[in-house]
């Protein structure tokens, strides 16, 4: 458990996405089974201890600590299970009984034991035997959440950077293998057979595209397909099962329940989810906007209401495995023929067809792309007719040809310092519109933020202007005088309560820094809501 | 004929000792000042005479740049002020100079701490109890969740980084006046004896201190430093310097931070601190408590810092206490 607590206490101070892999990975190389599977479990939020909650801890402190002094303490730590950590009454060390922290294995092992009428004494027992930073992993670890900047996908990278494996076949093998994963450490480790997992509805690697650029691709060799502004998504079913996996592989069967009645064929289905809407100009039953979706993103429990309101159905791109046949080896031209054939015999309201674009040559495409209104196109996809279907992204299979961006110019108004590698550079801006005539005494409003889209050079420029033109702060905050403007690129924009503005941007990049622009010349606010199409 | 100590008022912007019309740390001038130690919150300058210790007038004097109104008192010495009030100054443990004032007057008993700590300080006299009616502590880290550890530890883990990653240099943000000083002490106590560089910033407090016998060994300044001569070194500067332009000149810095609110690991993450040092110049929770009881007075009075708790404390264990809601104490995270 030291190693283990000592690990979380560097990722909590580690920013960087390199060394939190590094930490991660020497862990896992140096560490015993079954602890660094636990590990990993834990790092992965793959654990659950029904008997701990927040509530525990907090009733566990009360019976030792007066409950106004934990109140100050947990109001100021801001944090419950590190403020525990801190004021769990150390006991004096007795005598040829010298504290005996618990392995990982041992503190899980206890606390999957540990039921509502135990856990009082169980878990004070078990908190007895650590020291603070052993107190707060092991709390972290029982109340499922870590949070110490590791994604389950990180987790996974760092798996496969300590065995020199490929994370595509980390994924795959992942939600075969229930913690503390001793079948993938051997497999990864040791060299083993990969595990079997025909039976089961796992996620596959999803097969990914490279922005087109410049390139042009002669279309004998590619097909077109729109590109569909929603969730990627991939659902399986095996042995009865269905479920429904994210881009990054997080099961999300829960948020959207009716994907999951409606796929009843063994068969693991790529396509995109995206809700039914009216607000769509486009074909007879388009998709509503991103926005539309996004209300029903990150929701463990769906009402009712919402299900007839806002309903799912997924648009299909691709099949990969279909009636106990894996297709990722035979080229797009069978498994879309594979597709196609089975969509009748799936229900209809949940499912339908990414339509191949019927166009003659590039340029005809290119037409076709600049003239398509619909919004939720993202753009255009260009799949090489015999390519298989591999895990990631591979140079010279699939393209992605994003429609151009909206352009606007605004007007800095506000910068932030950055953190990591740009903690002393002035990074993230906000920026504003005109709500009416400048030169008749209108006022910015800040529309947006971003803080990619420039170079190191530019950077250094933009720092320098911000620490020059500074006119108040607020902490790691500066307002500026409103001198520049930069056009911004975004790839819609919505209306939004959360701005003064009443409007968001999606993916909001600096374009051009206008050094040359005067300020009152940059778009007002009407410019930005004839842009909208909600 | 007892006073009860009508003599001693708490206002907002500082104690006033009422016959002698003098005011203790005040926020604002006064003709007549009883300083207890030198940082800026507590020695404001401008007053038409200011009562401190030596060093603490030096360190006031390197600061406003005058020696106006001094009037210098040794630790342990009397002096008598106006209105048959005498005053004592006493070892408070927290940085060169640092004193408890402690107040006398018709039989009656004050103290008051300024900033201290119970912890071993190479660079000052330790904190010395004394009995006395009412004790008007500090309270800046007065939370049950203070337990800061012993700075032999948060060494070993500096010393540790330096040999990990010598090809980077660590930037410990410091207080300017007293933690610089102390860490940079700990550090030769601790066996390192390569040269430490500095911001500017903290050049003339760390020459003041050598002023007066305090060892820091080998000192250079990153104004005059090359970039790879500061690889595996300690770079020491002030807080506010930690992610300011200044830092890119150093070698890849390892950003870390000493002061007590490390102890929350979320405090430490908002300022960007990759290795951070608990090392406090503050009475902890349980200094703060062992103090009250060591000193055993018969009143409580609590300043500066986070008085609620430990008003809950005292009234826990039956000891009579009161909050004193004095303006201007700096309760700035760097400390």
């Amino acid at each position: 458990m030291e190693e283990f607590a000592a690990l979380i206490d560097s990722l909590v101070y580690t920013t960087s996405r390199n060394a939190k892999l590094q930490l991660v990975a020497d862990y896992l190389r140096r560490t015993p089974d079954p602890d660094r599977g636990w590990a990993l479990a834990a790092l992965t939020e793959g654990l659950d201890f029904p008997a701990v909650k927040s509530s525990t801890i907090r009733n566990l402190l009360h019976d030792r600590v007066d409950p106004v002094l934990w109140t100050l303490s947990r109001d100021f730590v801001g944090d419950t299970a590190e403020t525990a950590s801190l004021l769990w009454p150390q006991g004096p060390a007795l005598p040829g009984n010298p504290p005996s922290p618990p392995t990982v294995s041992e503190a899980v092992e206890l606390l999957a034991e540990m039921t509502r009428a135990t856990v009082g004494v169980k878990l004070a027992q078990l908190l007895d035997r650590l020291d603070a930073d052993g107190r707060y992993a092991l709390l972290k670890m029982a109340t499922g959440a870590m949070r110490v900047g590791v994604s389950a996908r990180l987790a996974k990278t760092a798996f496969a950077q300590a065995f020199e494996v490929s994370v595509e076949e980390v994924e795959e093998y992942w939600h075969a293998i229930p913690a503390p994963y001793t079948a993938l450490f051997d497999w990864a480790a040791n060299g083993a057979a990969p595990p079997d997992t025909a039976a089961l509805p796992l996620f596959r690697p999803f097969m990914l595209a490279h922005p087109l650029e410049e390139l042009e691709v002669d279309l004998l060799d590619y097909v077109a397909e729109w590109k569909w502004d929603g969730i990627r998504v991939q659902l399986a079913h095996a042995g009865g099962e269905t479920r429904l996996y994210s881009r990054g592989g997080e099961d999300i069967t829960g948020t959207f329940p009716e994907m999951a009645e409606a796929l009843t064929i063994p068969a693991v289905l790529d396509g995109e989810l995206l809700v039914r809407g009216a607000h769509q100009g486009g074909e007879e039953g388009g998709a509503a906007s991103f926005n539309a979706l996004q209300q029903r993103l990150g929701r463990k429990a769906v009402s009712a209401k919402m299900l007839a309101e806002a309903p799912a159905f997924v648009r299909l791109y691709d099949v990969l495995q279909l009636d106990g046949e894996d297709l990722r080896e035979r080229p797009w031209t069978e498994r879309r023929a594979a597709l196609e054939a089975l969509l009748p015999r799936l229900p209809a309201d949940r499912f339908d067809i990414s339509a191949v674009i019927a166009a003659d040559h590039f340029a005809h495409l290119a037409t076709i792309r600049e003239g398509t209104r619909d919004d939720a196109i993202e753009g255009v996809m260009l799949k090489k007719r015999d390519s298989p279907y591999v895990a990631g992204r591979r140079t010279g299979l699939w393209y992605k040809w994003k429609r151009d961006p909206l352009l606007v110019d605004c007007v800095l108004m506000y910068a932030q310092r950055g953190s990591g590698r740009r903690a002393s550079f002035y990074s993230d801006y906000t920026f504003g519109c005109w709500d009416g005539d400048p030169d008749e005494g209108a006022e910015l409003l800040p529309v947006g933020k971003a803080y990619s889209g420039f170079t190191d050079e530019e950077l250094k420029r933009l720092d320098r202007h911000v620490r020059q033109h500074t006119v108040k702060r607020f902490g790691p905050v500066r307002e500026t005088d409103r001198s520049l403007v930069f056009e911004v690129a975004f790839d819609s924009i919505h209306v939004s309560k959360r701005h003064k503005s009443g409007l968001a941007m999606r993916f909001p990049r600096i374009h051009r820094i206008r050094w040359d622009k005067p300020v009152h010349e940059a778009d007002r606010i009407a410019a930005l809501q004839a842009l909208v199409r909600d | 004929m007892p006073a009860n100590f009508s003599w001693i008022r708490p206002e907002p912007w500082g104690i006033h000792v009422v016959p002698a019309d003098c005011w203790i740390d005040p926020a604002r001038e006064v003709p007549h000042a009883l300083v207890t130690h030198g940082h800026a919150d507590h020695a404001r300058g401008g007053h038409g005479q200011t009562v401190a210790t030596p060093a603490t007038l030096a360190i006031m004097e390197l600061r406003y740049n005058t020696r106006e109104g001094a009037v210098p008192v040794e630790y342990g010495e009397t002096i008598r002020l106006p209105g048959g009030v005498d005053a004592t100054y006493l070892p408070a443990g927290h940085v060169l100079g640092s004193a408890q004032i402690l107040l006398e007057h018709a039989g009656e008993r004050v103290i008051v701490t300024g900033d201290y700590k119970r912890r071993h300080d190479p660079t000052c006299p330790p904190f010395q109890v004394t009995p006395c009616d009412i004790f008007i502590t500090e309270a800046t880290f007065g939370l049950p969740v203070f337990t800061h550890p012993p700075i032999e530890g948060e060494m070993a883990k500096l010393l540790q980084r330096l040999a990990d990653q010598p090809d980077r240099c660590v930037l410990v943000g410091a207080y300017a006046l007293g933690k610089a000083q102390r860490v940079i002490a700990e550090l030769r106590r601790a066996g390192h004896d390569r040269p430490v560089f500095l911001h500017g910033a903290l050049e003339r407090m760390c020459r003041l201190y050598e002023d007066w016998g305090i060892d820091l060994g080998e000192l250079r300044l990153v104004s005059d430093a090359k970039k790879d001569e500061m690889r595996g070194a300690v770079v020491m500067a002030p807080p506010s310097a930690l992610n300011d332009r200044w830092s890119r000149r150093l070698p890849d810095p390892v950003t870390s931070m000493a002061s007590g609110w490390m102890m929350v690991r979320q405090r430490a993450r908002q300022r960007g601190v990759e290795l951070p040092l608990i090392i406090s110049d503050h009475a902890d929770w349980p200094e703060l408590i062992r103090t009250i009881q060591e000193v055993n007075p018969q009143e409580s009075w609590i300043t500066h810092g986070r008085e609620e708790a430990l008003l809950r404390w005292c009234e826990l264990h039956q000891r009579k206490a009161r909050a004193l809601a004095l303006v201007g104490y700096d309760e700035d995270e760097d400390d």
